[in-house]
């Protein structure tokens, strides 16, 4: 029963230089939580260097935590949390930063811009 | 001196970037603004109207961090299209919801041009809620007639800064930058002259010499566990602006939002998404048994939504305190009075929304409880966005004082968009008096870079020290206060404050989250000890303020706290009221 508690959250991990791996992590499960809760809560508890993008909490408006989730390009904020294997991975059509986070901003708004 | 922003850095000129976490990157420009939220925005397009180049920078995406795209619904201003009003009326109530604390010059400002941009956005194509030909008025708490203006549905945030953000675009000599995370001002001499940030896309230091720099970096509502705000509104501005030398004005006055969600927990909504509800479709607020108690406290609700921010905050904490609270500690907010088509009358697809969260209004109340909302305090400045220190203005709320003790619902906005227009006005007109980006110097960025570069050990989990940073400022500095509570308050931050390493983990590299963690706690905690001491100070009750072991509102507290820096250390002090001019001097200006 225990492990119906759970949400396994395997996350594709690393920087655009270096190696990637995929790390998983177990987050006790509430329901009507966002998968963007269940990495907030990894942070805290478990690893503070896991990277990904947000600014407004749940609430959808900046639409910052795009990414990957079970090979589907969604908002982190919007999906579900759910007690069960979750991938989650960078976008793959933006050049990586490190873990979830890409590069989603227009070129010109890039401290080196278009050329980047 | 006008000359466009340039680039100077190995990668302009073509060159790979061997150590790109160790390359300082260098740029210039006339005006630096820092924050591109609604007072951001507007304060880069009327520095560019007026001449100057400016370099636009955020810690998120440009325009889409900050409290500006979060707003729900309402902004407040006295149009006169649906019904009578005048900026005079918005004024009055403006001053009498601050609790005889506003600096009624900045008030005046607000109301006076508020309207002014109001319809320059919708010039712009903002798509205010129209009824016929006038720009719809809602009626909110705290106002003395219809006063607000709004995008359906529940849209006004995004809308606001999607049409500044077209706006910026058509400006050349903007330069928009986001992913930029600001460390500290650069002084050269008593002038502000530009700044260290850090390119969180690699990592790498960046120097930025300008002319005039805008703090327009919002609040600090992200100190408080429970909060309505975005994650970068850490009170970074308070804290760049204090160690620049500024002073901050007010900062025991947070604003606690009552009716944030609470439960049944929802995905993809603004937790103070029930206010725009409660002004369209009144609601009634009841208590764990289902009854109304709003009355108990003062104010009447007759199916109208009229009670004040700060009272209903009072009434909900008390009634969970008698024990009278819902499951999870807030109150019930229910709209079951009401048909589906009622609801979609005057939601549309946000009802599916909600329901996509298992809510049906119809046959369920939502809970609400208070939340941390937004930040009447702030860095003083005078009508022209001026903080006293040269080179350096303020604009939104990262200015304190326009709103008092309490801000009337709707004035965020017009507050950011205001003083923004006005503190790009003010810089353009400095740039034309001379201030340029050749006032920096290398040298004096220097202790500043050393702590961009600096490299330290991974120590505690940063991002648990956040949090707990987060609890403390709830449990201890909260809606209501006690000398007691904020004393615990001081203790537990001084703790947290000895914990945290010296320098900050790890070396430059690029998204470092627990590098980033380490510089908001240097802003976070200092910002929050301003909070704790000048509340620990204030022996009243006055608006957001609430002081259970001084209540009610003291005579001799009708004045201003001011906090300035001495070493590392705030030091507050009481400072007089700002009386309202004569002559509003910006009239004069236009």
């Amino acid at each position: 029963m225990s492990r119906q508690q759970t949400s396994r959250l395997t996350i594709a991990r690393g920087e655009a230089s270096g190696p990637q791996a995929a790390q998983t992590f177990e987050v006790p499960y509430e329901p009507g939580q966002s998968v963007l809760d269940g990495l907030r809560w990894i942070r805290v508890h478990k690893d503070p260097s896991l990277a990904f993008r947000f600014a407004c909490l749940n609430a959808n408006a900046c639409k910052e935590c795009m990414m990957e989730i079970d090979g589907q390009v969604e908002y982190a904020c919007l999906a579900r949390l759910e007690p069960r294997d979750m991938q989650l991975a960078p976008l793959s059509n933006k050049a990586l930063v490190r873990d979830l986070v890409t590069e989603i901003a227009p070129p010109a708004e890039r401290l080196r811009g278009k050329g980047r | 001196m006008r000359a466009h922003l340039q680039l100077i850095d190995s990668q302009a000129q073509g060159r790979p970037m061997p150590n790109a976490a160790h390359e300082p990157l260098h740029l210039e420009t006339d005006v630096l603004v820092i924050g591109a939220g609604g007072a951001g925005m507007y304060a880069a397009i009327e520095s560019a109207r007026g001449g100057a180049s400016v370099l636009l920078a955020d810690r998120a995406l440009i325009g889409r961090g900050g409290a500006t795209v979060m707003a729900m619904m309402t902004v407040a201003v006295a149009l006169g299209q649906d019904g009578p009003d005048d900026p005079a009326f918005h004024f009055a109530d403006t001053l009498a919801a601050g609790r005889g604390l506003c600096n009624a010059p900045l008030s005046q400002l607000l109301c006076e041009d508020g309207p002014a941009c109001i319809l320059e956005m919708d010039a712009w194509g903002v798509g205010w809620a129209r009824n016929g030909s006038a720009i719809k008025a809602a009626f909110a708490p705290g106002h003395d007639r219809p006063r607000c203006v709004y995008v359906d549905f529940l849209n006004t945030g995004p809308a606001v800064s999607k049409t500044l953000r077209t706006a910026l675009h058509k400006h050349k000599g903007v330069r928009r930058v986001g992913d930029l995370l600001i460390v500290d001002l650069v002084k050269s001499g008593d002038a502000v002259t530009g700044a260290v940030a850090i390119d969180m896309s690699t990592g790498a230091p960046v120097t930025i010499a300008a002319g005039v720099t805008i703090v327009a970096t919002g609040g600090l509502t992200r100190l408080y566990r429970r909060n309505s705000a975005s994650a970068n509104m850490g009170g970074d501005g308070y804290a760049l602006g204090l160690r620049a030398g500024a002073r901050l004005i007010d900062m025991e006055f947070v604003q606690f939002f009552p009716i944030g969600h609470l439960a049944p927990r929802m995905i993809g909504l603004d937790p103070i998404m029930w206010d725009p509800f409660r002004y369209k479709l009144g609601g009634r607020l009841l208590n764990g048994r289902m009854e109304d108690f709003i009355g108990r406290y003062g104010t009447e609700e007759t199916g109208r939504y009229i009670t004040t921010r700060d009272q209903a905050t009072y009434a909900i904490t008390k009634e969970v305190e008698a024990g009278r609270g819902t499951p999870h500690g807030g109150a019930y907010l229910s709209f079951m009075h009401l048909s589906e088509a009622e609801l979609k009358a005057a939601f549309g697809p946000v009802i599916d929304r909600i329901r996509d969260n298992g809510i049906d209004l119809t046959k369920m109340p939502v809970e609400v409880a208070p939340i941390a909302h937004y930040h009447m305090g702030g860095i003083a400045v005078d009508s022209d966005m001026q903080t006293g220190v040269s080179g350096l203005l303020a604009a939104g709320e990262a200015v304190g004082g326009a709103n008092g003790a309490n801000r009337l619902s709707g004035n965020a906005i017009t507050e950011a968009l205001v003083f923004g227009r006005r503190a790009g006005r003010t810089a353009a007109e400095m740039v034309r008096l001379g201030a340029s980006a050749t006032a920096f110097r290398t040298a004096d960025a220097e202790a500043a870079l050393s702590l961009a570069t600096a490299q330290g050990t991974r120590g505690p989990n940063l991002a648990a020290q956040v949090a707990e940073l987060q609890s403390l400022m709830w449990e201890q500095a909260g809606p209501f206060r006690t000398g007691e509570k904020l004393q615990k308050g001081l203790a537990r931050l001084d703790a947290l404050v000895a914990s945290l390493p010296e320098r900050p983990p790890g070396a430059p590299a690029a998204f470092d989250t627990e590098r980033l963690d380490w510089f908001d706690l240097r802003n976070m905690t200092l910002v929050a000890r301003t909070v704790i001491e000048a509340a620990l100070l204030r022996t009243e009750s006055r608006g957001a303020h609430q002081r259970e072991d001084h209540p009610g509102l003291s005579d001799a507290w009708t004045c201003n706290q001011f906090i300035t820096l001495s070493g590392a250390k705030p030091v507050t002090a009481r400072g007089p009221l700002i009386d309202p001019p004569k002559l509003p001097a910006h009239e004069a200006a236009q």
